[in-house]
C-alpha cells in the first residue's frame, strides 16, 4: 500500500501521470492548471520520468502534438482549463473521431468574457460534445485514483477513445489534502504497457485522418457513438478493479444519503461536498435530503441515473455554467430529457450557483434544500433559481 | 545540383510512394511536389499533412494515394502534429518499444496553412527544433476553397478575395517571405525550390533530410486552376519565375546562402504575366512596380549569398 502525503491535488494528480508511465506530454500553461504541466516538466528533467515534454505554443499546438504523439503509440497526457480547453475546441472531436486514447486533466474554470481565473463549469460544458469520456474528480484523492483509471478505460480495446478528467479550479487544483498515493507496482499492475492496435509506422504504413466521403462519414459517427457508450461498462469494471487495488469505491452515479430520500440534489464537481454538510445538517433535523452526483458524465450513466432517482419525488439540478438563451442549463437540459419518457420520475427543480468563483455556502445548499421540501409537501414548482445572483 | 547534367533518370528512383490515380487537376505543379518528395525521402517516412488540396485530392477513402505512414489532423497545425509524432518516435525508439532507425518527418502544407493559419506551430515546430521536415507547397492561394487570397498571394494577383475590381486592382500586399521567417529561427537548413527544377528539389529534400533538427522548404508549385492557367503551361511558369528571380531558389545552410543557379541576367516577367488570368488586368505601370521590386530584392539576396561565401 502507498503512503499517505499531505499534497496539492495538482502536483497529486501529475506524480499520477507519471506513475502512469506516459511516453508524451504536450503543455501550455494556464491557471490553475499550470502546476500539473510544470510538476511534470520537473519528473521529465530530473531524470525520473522517460517521457518527451513538448512544451508547445498554443492549446491548439497542445492538443494537436497529443494528437502527434497518440498517432505514433506513445501514451499521452495534457492538461488545460477554460481558455485553453476551447481553444482547444476543433482538436478535440477530431482526437476523439481519430480514435486517440489520450488523458486530459481539467481544472474547470469560468470562460471570457469578462477574463476571470475562477472556478465554474462553463469550460467543460460547452466541450460537453466533443466524444470525450468525461469524468468528474471531487478532491485531490479521487484526481489522484481517477488518472490512471482514465488511461486504462481510454486504452481498453473495446474502447479506444480519449478521457477526460474534470477537476474544479483552485478549489480541488490548489488544495493541500492527505492523498493516499499508490505503490508503483499498484500503478503497473492496474494499467498495462500500452499496445496500440494501429500506429503510423513505416514497416506496416497506415492513413489516419482521410476524407469522410458521405458513404462513409456517418457510418465513422455511428462506431464513434456506440464505443462511448459502450465504454461505460469499461468505466465500471475499471471501478471495480480499483476497488480491489486500493480499496476506495467509485461508482458513476455517486448517492449520497439518496437510498431513502424524498428530496435530492444532483450536482457536478467539489461543491457536493459542501452540499453533503447541508445534507448531514438537515438530516440532523429529520430532513430526508441526499444527494445524487453522476460521476461520469459522458458516457452519460442514464440507467443508472434514473434507477438512483426514481423513487425520489423531487430532485434539484445544480447548474454550474449557463446554456444561454436556452430554456435549461446543460445538466438540468441532461437530466430532463434522460427522466421525460420515465413513468415514475422525480419533479426537477433548476438551480444555477457558483458561477465565476461565487462562493456558495452551506446555509445556502440548506436553504436549496428547504424550498425543495416546500414543493414535495405540495408548494407550486419554481422556475430557474440563480442562487445567490445580485 | 552537382549532377543536373547526368541524365535524370538514372538518378531519381522508379518506386513512386505517392500513387497516381490521385484527384488533382490536369496540371497541378503541387501534386508533382508530393511525387518528388517522396522519391527523395523514401519509405522510411512519416508524412503529416495539413488540410488544403493536396490532402483532399490524396485521401479520399478508401482512394489512398499515400505509399507511407500519413496522418492529416487539421488545416493549421501539420507543424504542431508532427512535432508529436517526432516526439511520440523518439520517446518510444528510447524506451524501446519500437524499433530504432531514422525516421524522416515530413509536415507538408500549403501558402494558407503555412503562411498565415499555421504560422504561430510552424514557429513552434522550428523554434523547438525537432527533427522534422517542414515542406511549403506554394500555390499562391487557398486553392482547395476555391482561390481565396493568402498572405502568399503576389500584389496585384486577382484571387475571389482579392478581385481586379474597378478601384483595387486585386492583391494589395506584397508576398510574406517565408524562407526569411524560417531562417529568423535560426535552423540549420531552409531552402527553396521550384517544381520546375525537379533534380534540384530531390536533392534539397536529401540534404534537408540528413540535417539533424528543424527544417524548411519552401517550394513554387504553379496551379492551372487557380492562375487561371493552361495546364500545359505548369512548368513554363515555374521556370520562368525563377529565370525571371521572381522566385529566387536558393539554400540557406548554417549561416550561409547559396544560389542555386547564377543567372547572367533575369528575364522579363511580361510574359510569366500574360499567360496567367490572374494577372490579366495589370496596366504597364504596375507591370513595372513588380519588376522594380522583384529586381530589388533579388540584388539583396545575391548580396546576402555573396557576403556569406565571403565570410566562410
Ligand atoms: C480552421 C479552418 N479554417 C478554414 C478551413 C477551410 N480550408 C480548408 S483548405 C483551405 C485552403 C488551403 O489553402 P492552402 O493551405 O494554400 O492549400 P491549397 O488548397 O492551396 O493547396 C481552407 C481555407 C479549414 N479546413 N479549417
Ligand atoms: S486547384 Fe490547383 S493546387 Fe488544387 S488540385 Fe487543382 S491544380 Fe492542384
Ligand atoms: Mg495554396
Amino acid at each position: 500500500m502507498g503512503k499517505r502525503k499531505g499534497i496539492e491535488s495538482s502536483i497529486a494528480l501529475a506524480d499520477a501521470a507519471a506513475m502512469c508511465r506516459v511516453d508524451g506530454i504536450s503543455a501550455y500553461p494556464i491557471t490553475p492548471q499550470t502546476h500539473i504541466v510544470e510538476h511534470l516538466s520537473e519528473w521529465v528533467n530530473d531524470g525520473k520520468l522517460d517521457a518527451e515534454f513538448v512544451p508547445v505554443d498554443s492549446e491548439h499546438s497542445a492538443m494537436s502534438a497529443a494528437c502527434g504523439l497518440s498517432s505514433v503509440g506513445a501514451r499521452t497526457f495534457t492538461a488545460t482549463s477554460s481558455q485553453g480547453l476551447a481553444l482547444m475546441h476543433e482538436i478535440l472531436f477530431i482526437a476523439s473521431s481519430m480514435r486517440f486514447p489520450m488523458v486530459m486533466a481539467v481544472a474547470n474554470r469560468a470562460l471570457s468574457a469578462p477574463i476571470s481565473i475562477w472556478n465554474d463549469h462553463s469550460d467543460i460544458m460547452a466541450e460537453r460534445d466533443i466524444g470525450w469520456i468525461q469524468l468528474f474528480a471531487e478532491n485531490g484523492q479521487e484526481c489522484f485514483d481517477l488518472t490512471p483509471l482514465c488511461f486504462r478505460v481510454s486504452e481498453d480495446k473495446r474502447v479506444v477513445l480519449p478521457s477526460l478528467l474534470n477537476f474544479d479550479g483552485f478549489i480541488v487544483s490548489h488544495m493541500i489534502e492527505p492523498i493516499e498515493y499508490w505503490d508503483q507496482e499498484q500503478f503497473d499492475a492496474f494499467l498495462p504497457p500500452f499496445e496500440p492496435q494501429i500506429r503510423l509506422d513505416v514497416k506496416n504504413p497506415t492513413t489516419m485522418g482521410v476524407v469522410g466521403v458521405p458513404e462513409i462519414y456517418y457510418e465513422t459517427k455511428m462506431v464513434h457513438h456506440d464505443a462511448l457508450r459502450k465504454a461505460k461498462a469499461v468505466v465500471k469494471e475499471g471501478f471495480a478493479e480499483l476497488e480491489k487495488t486500493v480499496g476506495r469505491k467509485y461508482e458513476v452515479v455517486e448517492k449520497y444519503k439518496a437510498d431513502d430520500a424524498e428530496v435530492a440534489l444532483t450536482i457536478l464537481g467539489s461543491l457536493a461536498e459542501t452540499a453533503m454538510t447541508a445534507v448531514d445538517n438537515l438530516r440532523k433535523k429529520g430532513h430526508k435530503v441526499g444527494l445524487v452526483r453522476p460521476r461520469l458524465w459522458r458516457p452519460f450513466p442514464d440507467e443508472e441515473f434514473i434507477e438512483a432517482v426514481s423513487n425520489i419525488p423531487v430532485l434539484g439540478v445544480a447548474d454550474r455554467a449557463y446554456t444561454f438563451g436556452a430554456a435549461h442549463h446543460p445538466v438540468a437540459s441532461e437530466v430532463k430529457s434522460v427522466l421525460f419518457n420515465e413513468e415514475k420520475r422525480p419533479k426537477v427543480l433548476e438551480f444555477v450557483l457558483g458561477i465565476g468563483g461565487r462562493d456558495v455556502k452551506v446555509e445556502e445548499f440548506e436553504e436549496m434544500f428547504m424550498k425543495m421540501i416546500k414543493v414535495k409537501d405540495g408548494a407550486k414548482p419554481f422556475g430557474i433559481e440563480y442562487v445567490g445572483v445580485r | 545540383m552537382e549532377y543536373l547534367n547526368v541524365y535524370a533518370s538514372k538518378l531519381i528512383p522508379e518506386r513512386e510512394l505517392f500513387a497516381s490515380g490521385h484527384k488533382a487537376c490536369q496540371g497541378c505543379a503541387p501534386a508533382l511536389a508530393l511525387r518528388y518528395l517522396l522519391k527523395a525521402a523514401g519509405p522510411n517516412t512519416i508524412v503529416c499533412n495539413a488540410t488544403g488540396c493536396m490532402e483532399i485530392i490524396s485521401s479520399a477513402y478508401p482512394d489512398i494515394s499515400w505509399g507511407v505512414p500519413w496522418i492529416h489532423v487539421a488545416f493549421e497545425n501539420a507543424a504542431a502534429v508532427a512535432s508529436g509524432v517526432e516526439a511520440g518516435i523518439k520517446a518510444l525508439q528510447r524506451k524501446g518499444k519500437i524499433s530504432k532507425g531514422k525516421v524522416n518527418i515530413i509536415a507538408i502544407g500549403g501558402d494558407g496553412a503555412t503562411f498565415d493559419i499555421g504560422m504561430g506551430p510552424l514557429s513552434g515546430l522550428l523554434e523547438r527544433g525537432h527533427d522534422v521536415l517542414y515542406l511549403c507547397y506554394d500555390n499562391e492561394a487557398y486553392m482547395n476553397t476555391g482561390i481565396q487570397r493568402s498572405s502568399g498571394t503576389p500584389k496585384y494577383a486577382s484571387t475571389t478575395t482579392s478581385p481586379a475590381g474597378d478601384v483595387i486592382p486585386g492583391q494589395q500586399t506584397v508576398k510574406k517571405d517565408l524562407a526569411q521567417i524560417a531562417i529568423a529561427h535560426q535552423v540549420s537548413y531552409v531552402a527553396t525550390a521550384s517544381t520546375s527544377y525537379p533534380v534540384d528539389f530531390i536533392e534539397k529534400v536529401k540534404k534537408a533530410l540528413a540535417t539533424d533538427g528543424a527544417k524548411l522548404i519552401h517550394i513554387f508549385a504553379p496551379c492551372p486552376t487557380g492562375w487561371r492557367a493552361k495546364p500545359k503551361d505548369i512548368i513554363k511558369l515555374g521556370r520562368l519565375a525563377v529565370q525571371t528571380g521572381l522566385f529566387p531558389i536558393y539554400e540557406y545552410c548554417n549561416g550561409r546562402y547559396k544560389m542555386t543557379f547564377d543567372l547572367p541576367f533575369l528575364k522579363s516577367i511580361k510574359y510569366y504575366l500574360k499567360i496567367q488570368g490572374r494577372y490579366r488586368h495589370l496596366t504597364e505601370e504596375m507591370i513595372k512596380e513588380l519588376d522594380e521590386d522583384l529586381k530589388q530584392r533579388y540584388r539583396w539576396l545575391e548580396t546576402l549569398a555573396r557576403e556569406t561565401k565571403e565570410a566562410k
